[in-house]
């Protein structure tokens, strides 16, 4: 049984919203993360999923401290990142790594290839700096770029190539876990597909433990063991990937799985979909009680009451919904 | 006659660079209350197309270098811009990928709703801001009569998109040109949108261009689907025939491509190479260079559109010479 390498334990994000012009009073918050508790096995791909706003990145940026911990601890290989100092912190981020969304927002277009590359293995002392230019070039190759472009600006190339120069950036220093924000959101889908194969052969061959952002279910169902559905700051469902997707427990994740088109107009014009009504409630205010409740089909009075606790849903599955047991099969 | 007549189509963007064949000789037709849909990866073309269309292009640098685009008989591209003015807004109308950019953020939401009726209509303000409440109620806008006073940003990205649809559709237009309209919203959010506008096109007749990348999209929604690449178009046919019978290695690879038709865990098929330079001539088909089956006749010249059954055309010249069997793609697809 693989160990688990990353822990969250009820994390929460909050970001106070601040109002006046000279005299800053604090106004409320903004429940981007609100009480996340979460296993991530060695070499396992977790999905994350949910809808714009759903706390999914800032949750990502949680893990890796890029912003501060409200409440919670997120355990990495044994040590508590929310407590660890600065330099601690530094020497965390060897085993852990971050892909953004856009490759053109996060690679510094005044670097070429090769300081992109080099440098996080010069701040971390990884090798000499004679052995740097051999590392790069094995770098780049094992992410399909080959080493030639190594003095070329991100620029030069396209978006496909760009997100390869950002995974190679990840993979320099041979972390233990990438957390990938929705790597392949910003690119065309034949372009999807060979990044989507990249991650996956590296995954396979790196033994590396990838926490996968998206929303598109198809994708995650693609190359996720397991996934994660969140709503308003929490995970509402939790399970392998196939079965989460292909037979939702939660009334959110059946509507979300319901509204993806399915590319065949026989399927997609006999289907019947469960549209929502209105827009997710804000982060600010969350409704009392589960915050779904608002706009699921199945709410009752008891729904209201209390935020309900993740559950037994199946094998390996879980879900947070109180009236599991009485929802019709999906 | 088709309401919509678009033949050889070519606009350029003549650039410091070089030029840009941005649209390299489209030609198709929507009949009235039809929907065609029109797919295609970035840079394909699709969304020059309807800009050109709607008279849109910036000149310069972009210039329409050839072609008609007859809507009821009106040429768009040619005629007098007082008589296109006429046209635009009124007869054919167009929606946007992100209602954040395509509202006027100064201007309330009624402004911008009643504008296109003042300008097209000879209608008092009262009456004309009623109409707009009626659209806001029927794009499903609660609480409009409120709502219809608030500015851009006081509403959700859904929200402004149902906003954008109502001043679209306010003046009953005969064609709506919708660009990836749904590409910036949630899932759930475009199920929605997606459901307003099959039951808004049922009410007012109107035919609908789809502009989108998502074959998921157009697989529910559309009649015509044509797929672009590198400015051309490579394969048009119905909704049904396109998805279960594509002929042009280019539709086979793209759907193929998609996470959700395939085994999970199963490497994910994939195009080698990257989408053509269109600043470089294209001598043979746009696809040649990528193409599992490319052979010298297809960088020879450029293949033709031809029609192989009733509404399904494509552009492969060794499709149509019988060169390329079934049992051959399936063979390329399970290598590549």
């Amino acid at each position: 049984m693989p160990e688990d390498i990353l822990e969250l334990r009820d994390v929460k994000t909050h970001f106070a919203i601040q109002s006046g012009f000279l005299v800053k009073r604090h106004a409320g918050s903004v429940r981007a993360v609100d009480g996340v508790t979460l296993s991530v096995r060695q070499g396992e791909v977790l999905g994350l999923v949910g809808e714009s706003g759903c706390g999914k990145s800032t949750l990502a940026r949680t893990i890796l401290q890029l912003v501060p911990t409200t409440a919670g601890t997120v355990i990495l290989n044994g040590r508590n990142l929310t407590a660890a100092s600065r330099s601690e912190l530094l020497a965390s981020r060897r085993d852990l790594q971050m892909i953004f969304q856009d490759p053109y927002a996060s690679l510094n277009p005044r670097m070429t290839v090769f300081a992109t590359l080099a440098e996080p293995l010069l701040v971390h002392r990884v090798c000499r700096r004679s052995e740097v230019a051999g590392k790069v070039a094995e770098i780049m190759s094992r992410v399909g770029l080959a080493p030639r472009f190594a003095q070329k600006y991100p620029h030069e190339f396209s978006g496909g190539q760009r997100q390869r120069i950002a995974i190679a950036r990840a993979l320099a220093l041979n972390p233990k876990v990438i957390v990938a924000d929705e790597p392949v959101s910003a690119l065309d889908v034949s372009i999807q597909a060979q990044i989507l194969n990249l991650l996956a052969e590296l995954c396979r061959g790196m033994n590396l433990t990838l926490i996968f952002i998206a929303h598109d279910l198809s994708v995650v169902r693609h190359i996720s063991d397991r996934v994660a559905v969140m709503y308003l700051g929490k995970i509402v469902e939790l399970g392998p990937a196939a079965d989460v997707i292909d037979h939702p427990a939660h009334p959110y994740t059946r509507a979300l799985v319901s509204a993806i088109p399915v590319p065949d107009p026989a399927i997609e014009r006999g289907r019947r979909r469960v549209v929502l009504a209105g827009d997710p409630p804000s982060p600010i205010n969350p409704p009392a009680g589960c915050s779904f409740h608002p706009r699921c089909r199945y709410a009752i009075e008891a729904c209201k009451a209390a935020p309900p606790p993740l559950v037994p849903a199946g094998p390996a599955r879980e879900a947070a919904c109180i009236r599991l047991g009485e929802l019709p099969p999906s | 006659m088709p309401l919509l007549a678009v033949n050889d189509l070519r606009t350029y963007f003549h650039t410091r660079n070089g030029v840009y064949r941005a649209v390299d000789g489209v030609s198709f037709s929507v009949e009235r209350g039809e929907t065609l849909g029109i797919v295609g990866e970035s840079g394909s073309g699709k969304s020059v197309t309807c800009y050109s269309i709607m008279g849109l292009i910036p000149q310069p640098p972009g210039r329409i270098e050839s072609g008609s685009a007859m809507f009821d008989g009106i040429d768009l591209l040619r005629c007098p811009p007082k008589v296109a003015r006429s046209i635009r807004g009124k007869r054919v109308a167009m929606i946007f990928q992100d209602p954040m950019t395509s509202l006027n953020p100064y201007l309330r939401v009624s402004e911008q709703l009643i504008e296109p009726l003042l300008i097209h209509e000879n209608i008092s303000r009262p009456a004309a801001l009623k109409r707009a409440l009626e659209m806001m109620e029927a794009v499903g806008i609660n609480d409009a009569a409120r709502r219809i006073h608030f500015h851009p940003h006081e509403f959700s990205g859904g929200m402004r998109q149902r906003v954008m649809i109502a001043m679209a559709l306010i003046t009953r237009p005969e064609l709506l040109i919708a660009d990836e309209p749904t590409t910036a919203l949630d899932v759930t959010v475009q199920a929605q949108i997606l459901d307003l506008i099959r039951r808004l096109q049922r009410e007012l007749g109107m035919a609908v261009i789809f502009v989108t990348h998502d074959l998921g999209v157009v697989a529910g929604l559309c009649d015509q689907v044509q797929v672009m690449y590198g400015g051309r178009i490579m394969e048009t046919a119905d909704a049904a025939t396109l998805f279960k019978n594509p002929l042009h290695p280019y539709t086979r690879a793209l759907q193929r491509s998609i996470p959700g038709l395939q085994p999970k865990g199963q490497e994910l098929f994939t195009i080698p190479g990257l989408p053509p330079d269109v600043s470089k001539p294209l001598p043979g088909c746009a696809f040649v260079a990528r193409c599992g089956f490319a052979a010298e006749v297809c960088s020879a010249g450029r293949p033709e559109l031809l029609t192989v059954a009733p509404g399904h055309a494509h552009a492969c010249i060794r499709a149509q010479r019988g060169e390329i069997s079934v049992a051959e793609l399936a063979k390329w697809e399970a290598h590549a």
